[in-house]
C-alpha cells in the first residue's frame, strides 16, 4: 500500500495501533552501538533460541532497539508492559530472564540497577537516578521503536508532523512555527533555525537543497548518531517538513562512512519511507515531491564545516571557503542550501506537532527545548542523555553522570569537541569560576562560584566565555594532565586541518612543537607566551571555524592550569603523572610482594622475587603504565623521574611482609 | 593477487554504475577500496581516465579522506581508539603496546601482512574505554596486559 493522502496515513496508523497485541510481553534489547560493543548481539541470539525453545513465540516480541543512552550499565533490556529494567545481561542470564519474569513474573533481583548512593535495587528505568532528570522529547522513542520498523514509527505517531505541515499549514506557517518555537541549530553555532529557513526560502535562485549534517565527528561525541540509528524516521521528517517549508525537492544526508549502523538504518528507513509514498513524488496528494539521496563521508573532521562538507558532497577534497557569502543563498552547487545538523531536524516533527507554544515552555529566555549530550571520559554513567535547557552542568554531572569514579577528584570537563576547548574547573571546597573570552581576558564572577551551577543555555554559557558545542562532554579527573590534554587536541586537529590556510596549517603545527618540547622537560620561559601569542595568530587569521578555534584548549588550559604549565617547565614536573618523559614508576612500601608487576613487565624491569617488595630497575623501565595497570594497593607510584629511586630507597627501609603487617595491625587495634 | 584485467573490469563496473558522474568520486573510490580493501595505483589511474577528470585530481581526492589508502592493508585491523574519552583512560599505553608487540608504528602494516594498526579518533562507545576493534570485534576496558590475548586471538582463529 501507499500513502496518498494524510487521511490513509492515519487509517495505516489505526489498523498498526488496533492490531497489536496488548497480552504479549514486549522485550525490547537496547542494540545500539554503545550496547553492541558490549555484546548484546550475543544476548539477544540468547532470547531468540530460549524463546524458540519454549515456544513462547506468540507470547512475546524481541524488538532490538536504537541507544537508551546508559551506555554504561549496557546490555539493557526493558519488558513491557511492566517496565521492568534489567542491565548488564549476558547470554547466561537469558534463561533466567524466561524462565522467572517473562514466564513466572518474578523479578530477578541481580539484573536490576543498584543505585550506589542507596545501595538499593530499581526496577524501573524512570526511577534510576540517571533518568530521572531527564526529559527525553528526542531520544525517548529510540526504546519503543525498532529502527528498521516504519511501522512501528507510525504507530507512535510518525510522519503525522509531516502529513499536518503538508496539508494544513503553508510553508510561511510552518517557518513562523519553527521561528516562534525559538529553536537554535544544534550543531554547536546556535543559530535560529526559523531564521535561516527563511533566509534560504527567500534566496531567489532554484534549485534548493535541504542537507542534514550528520558528520559528526567530535571525538567522544555520539548524540548525532544516536537519533540517526534509533529513530531514523524522525530525521527525514524533520527534513521533508524543512524542505516543503523552503522549497527544496532534494535533500542529502552526509553522514560518517564510520557510522556503520547509523547509514544501514538510515538507508533502510530510506527504502521503506519510499515504497509506502512518504518520499518520492506528490507527497501526501498534494503535488509536492521531494527525495533524500545519502552520502557517506570520507571521514575528514574538517567535513563538518559547512562549507567543507558541501564541497565533499560535490565529489572534491572537502575544503572550506570563506563564509562572507552565506550558503543559504550560495551552498551546494552554488544554489541556495539549508543545512542543519540531525539533532536539529529530529526537533522539527516534535514542534510541528504540539506547538511553538508547548516547545517554548521548555527551557529558558533564550534557549528553547532539550540538549543531548554524551557524557564520557571519566564519570561513573557513561552515556547520552537528554536535558532540558537550563538545567545546571552540576545536574548533568553528577546527579545524571554519578561523578567520577573512585575517589578520585574531578577537575575538568571539556565541551564542544577539539576545538571548542571550555574547561570548567572545580578545585576543591573552594571552587572557581573562572572564564575566558577569545582574547584571553578572565571574566570572573565577584564571588568564587562554581561556573558548575551555570545553567546549560547558549547564551549563559556564551555570556561566561564558553560554549555550549555540539554535546561532547568529557570528563577529566585529578589523573589528566592539563598539558597533555591540549597537545592531544592540538595533535587531532593537526591531522584534521584540510592545508588550505597557512595559519592553521603551520601554526598548529608550532603550537604542537611547542607543547612537545614542554611536555618532554624541555620547555622554556616565555614558552606560554609564545603559544598564547601564535593562538591569537590562528583566532584572527583562519579560513574557517576549525583553524579559528584550534587554540581554544591551549588559550583554556593556560588560563585555568597555568600552574600545571609552570610545574613542567620550570620544576620539570608532570603532577598527573601522565607525560611520560617526566615521570618515573616508583614501588613504595605498600607493596604486598605478590610479584604482578613483575609478570606485567614487559622488559623485565622489576625484580625482587615472590613474597618480597619489588623494586623497579630505572634503567629498564620505558614508562609502558603496566605495572600502575596491574597494581591492586596503590604501590606503584608515578613520580618525578629523579625522584623514582628515592621513593624505592625508602620503601626498602619501611617495607615489611604482608604477614607481619597485619599482625601490628591486630596489636594496635 | 588481482589479474590487473581482473581489477580493471572490477573498477570499470563500480565507475559504470555511478554513471562516471565527477560528484560520485568519493562513493567510487569507496567502493573500489571495499573490494581491494586500499586503492591500487592501477585503479586510481583507470578511474581516472574513465571518469575524464585529471589524475591529480583523483589522487587529491583519495589522498584528502582518512577512509582511502594507497597501501596495502593487512588480513587483521587492530584499530586503537584513541578518542579524548579513550585518550583520559589512557589509551596510549595501550597505542604504544601494540607498537612493540607488533614491530610497526600507527598507521603500519607488519612485513607478513599479517596485521595493520591503526587509531581512529572515537568509535562511541565511550563506556568501554579505552576500546580496542580488531576485525569488528570490540573488546573494552582494555590494559596493557589485554594486548597479549587480544593479538593472540586472532592466531587462535586462524587455526581455525
Amino acid at each position: 500500500m501507499t500513502i496518498q493522502r494524510a487521511e490513509d496515513l492515519e487509517a495505516h496508523r489505526n489498523r498498526l495501533v488496533a492490531g497489536e497485541d496488548r497480552n504479549r510481553v514486549a522485550l525490547h534489547l537496547c542494540a545500539g552501538t554503545g550496547c553492541r560493543a558490549c555484546g548484546c548481539q550475543a544476548v539477544a541470539d540468547a532470547f531468540k533460541a530460549k524463546i524458540e525453545e519454549e515456544g513462547l513465540q506468540d507470547s512475546v516480541r524481541l524488538k532490538l532497539t536504537g541507544c537508551r543512552g546508559f551506555c554504561e550499565r549496557g546490555p539493557l533490556a526493558v519488558l513491557y508492559p511492566s517496565g521492568i529494567f534489567y542491565q548488564q545481561i549476558a547470554p547466561e542470564d537469558v534463561g533466567l530472564i524466561v524462565e522467572q519474569t517473562i514466564k513466572h513474573g518474578q523479578i530477578v533481583n541481580k539484573l536490576l540497577y543498584r543505585d550506589p548512593a542507596t545501595g538499593r535495587r530499581i526496577q524501573s528505568e524512570d526511577e534510576i537516578p540517571f533518568y530521572k532528570k531527564q526529559m527525553r522529547i528526542i531520544i525517548g522513542n529510540n526504546r519503543l521503536i525498532d529502527p528498521n520498523s516504519i511501522d512501528d514509527y507510525i504507530a507512535l505517531g510518525g510522519y503525522a508532523s509531516a502529513a499536518k505541515a503538508l496539508t494544513t499549514m503553508t510553508p510561511q506557517a510552518i517557518i513562523d512555527e519553527i521561528t516562534r518555537s525559538g529553536l537554535r541549530g544544534r550543531g554547536g553555532g546556535g543559530f535560529l533555525a526559523g531564521r535561516k529557513w527563511e533566509t534560504c526560502r527567500r534566496a531567489p535562485a532554484e534549485p534548493k537543497y535541504v542537507i542534514c549534517n550528520a558528520d559528526e565527528g567530535d571525538p567522544g561525541a555520539f548524540m548525532d548518531r544516536s537519533v540517526l540509528e534509533g529513530n531514523p524516521h524522525s530525521v527525514l521528517e524533520g527534513m521533508i517538513i524543512g524542505a516543503f517549508a523552503i522549497g527544496s525537492h532534494q535533500g542529502y544526508v552526509y553522514v560518517r562512512h564510520e557510522y556503520r549502523l547509523a547509514v544501514k538504518n538510515l538507508l533502510v528507513a530510506l527504502d521503506q519511507a519510499r515504497s509506502l509514498g512518504l518520499l518520492g513524488r506528490d507527497l501526501f496528494g498534494i503535488g509536492f515531491d521531494f527525495d533524500i539521496h545519502v552520502s557517506r563521508g570520507g571521514g575528514a573532521f574538517v567535513c563538518g564545516e559547512s562549507t567543507a562538507l558541501m564541497a565533499s558532497l560535490e565529489g572534491k577534497a572537502g575544503e572550506p571557503r570563506a563564509k562572507y557569502v552565506h550558503t543559504v543563498e550560495h551552498g551546494l552547487w552554488d544554489k541556495p542550501s539549508n543545512l542543519n545538523n540531525v539533532e536539529t531536524w529530529a526537533n522539527v516533527p516534535p514542534i510541528i506537532d504540539k506547538g511553538a507554544e508547548w516547545y517554548a515552555s521548555i527551557g529558558t529566555e533564550g534557549s528553547k527545548g532539550t540538549k543531548l549530550f554524551a557524557l564520557t571520559g571519566k564519570i561513573n554513567n557513561t552515556g547520552l542523555v537528554e536535558v532540558p535547557m537550563g538545567i545546571t552542568l552540576r545536574e548533568i554531572l553528577f546527579d545524571i553522570g554519578g561523578g567520577v569514579p573512585g575517589k578520585k577528584r574531578f577537575k575538568a570537563v571539556q565541551t564542544g569537541g577539539p576545538s571548542g576547548g571550555t574547561l570548567i574547573v572545580e578545585t576543591g571546597e573552594a571552587a572557581v569560576r573562572r572564564s575566558m573570552t577569545r582574547s584571553g581576558d578572565i571574566v570572573a564572577g565577584e564571588e568564587p562560584v562554581s561556573l558548575l551551577d551555570l545553567p546549560v543555555d547558549f547564551d549563559e554559557l556564551t555570556k561566561a566565555g564558553s560554549m555550549m558545542g555540539s554535546g561532547g562532554m568529557i570528563v577529566m579527573d585529578q589523573d589528566s594532565c592539563m598539558v597533555d590534554v591540549a597537545k592531544y587536541f592540538i595533535h587531532f586537529l593537526i591531522e584534521e586541518s584540510c592545508g588550505k590556510c597557512l595559519p592553521c596549517r603551520e601554526g598548529l603545527r608550532m603550537l604542537h612543537a611547542i607543547l612537545e618540547r614542554i611536555t618532554k622537560g624541555e620547555g622554556v620561559p616565555g614558552d606560554i607566551d609564545l603559544l598564547q601569542e601564535i593562538g591569537g595568530v590562528l583566532i584572527d587569521t583562519s579560513l574557517c571555524q576549525l583553524g579559528g578555534s584550534a587554540p581554544n584548549p591551549i588559550l583554556s588550559t593556560i588560563r585555568y592550569f597555568r600552574h600545571e604549565y609552570d610545574a613542567h617547565i620550570v620544576d620539570k614536573r608532570c603532577p598527573a603523572g601522565v607525560c611520560k618523559d617526566l615521570v618515573g614508576y616508583a614501588i613504595n612500601e605498600e607493596c604486598m610482594g605478590d610479584a604482578l608487576c613483575a609478570k606485567a613487565c614487559p622488559t623485565g624491569a622489576i625484580s625482587g622475587g615472590p613474597k618480597h617488595l619489588q623494586v623497579i630497575d630505572q634503567t629498564k623501565c620505558i614508562q609502558c603504565d603496566a605495572c600502575y595497570q596491574v597494581c591492586k594497593f596503590d604501590a606503584i607510584v608515578r613520580v618525578r623521574r629523579d625522584e623514582a629511586d628515592v621513593v624505592q630507597r625508602k620503601a626498602r627501609l619501611a617495607w615489611k611482609p604482608a604477614a607481619e603487617r597485619k599482625k601490628t595491625a591486630v596489636v594496635a587495634v | 593477487m588481482n589479474e590487473p584485467a581482473a581489477l580493471l573490469e572490477r573498477v570499470d563496473r563500480i565507475v559504470a554504475q555511478y554513471e562516471a558522474k565527477p560528484t560520485a568520486l568519493i562513493m567510487i573510490l569507496q567502493e573500489v577500496q571495499q573490494e581491494f580493501f586500499y586503492l591500487p595505483q592501477t585503479a586510481i589511474e583507470r578511474i581516472s581516465r574513465k571518469m575524464d577528470l585529471a589524475l591529480s585530481q583523483v589522487y587529491g581526492v583519495a589522498t584528502f579522506y582518512k577512509a582511502f589508502s594507497l597501501e596495502p592493508r593487512g588480513r587483521h585491523h587492530v584499530c586503537v581508539c584513541t578518542g579524548t574519552a579513550c585518550h583520559v583512560r589512557n589509551a596510549r599505553s595501550i597505542l604504544e603496546k601494540f607498537e612493540r608487540d607488533l614491530g610497526v608504528e600507527r598507521g603500519k602494516t607488519t612485513p607478513d601482512k599479517e596485521f595493520t594498526l591503526e587509531t581512529v579518533n572515537c568509535v562511541g562507545a565511550c563506556a568501554l574505554g579505552p576500546v580496542v576493534v580488531l576485525d569488528e570485534k570490540y573488546w573494552g576496558h582494555v590494559t596493557v596486559q589485554d594486548v597479549d590475548k587480544i593479538i593472540e586471538s586472532t592466531r587462535a582463529t586462524q587455526g581455525a
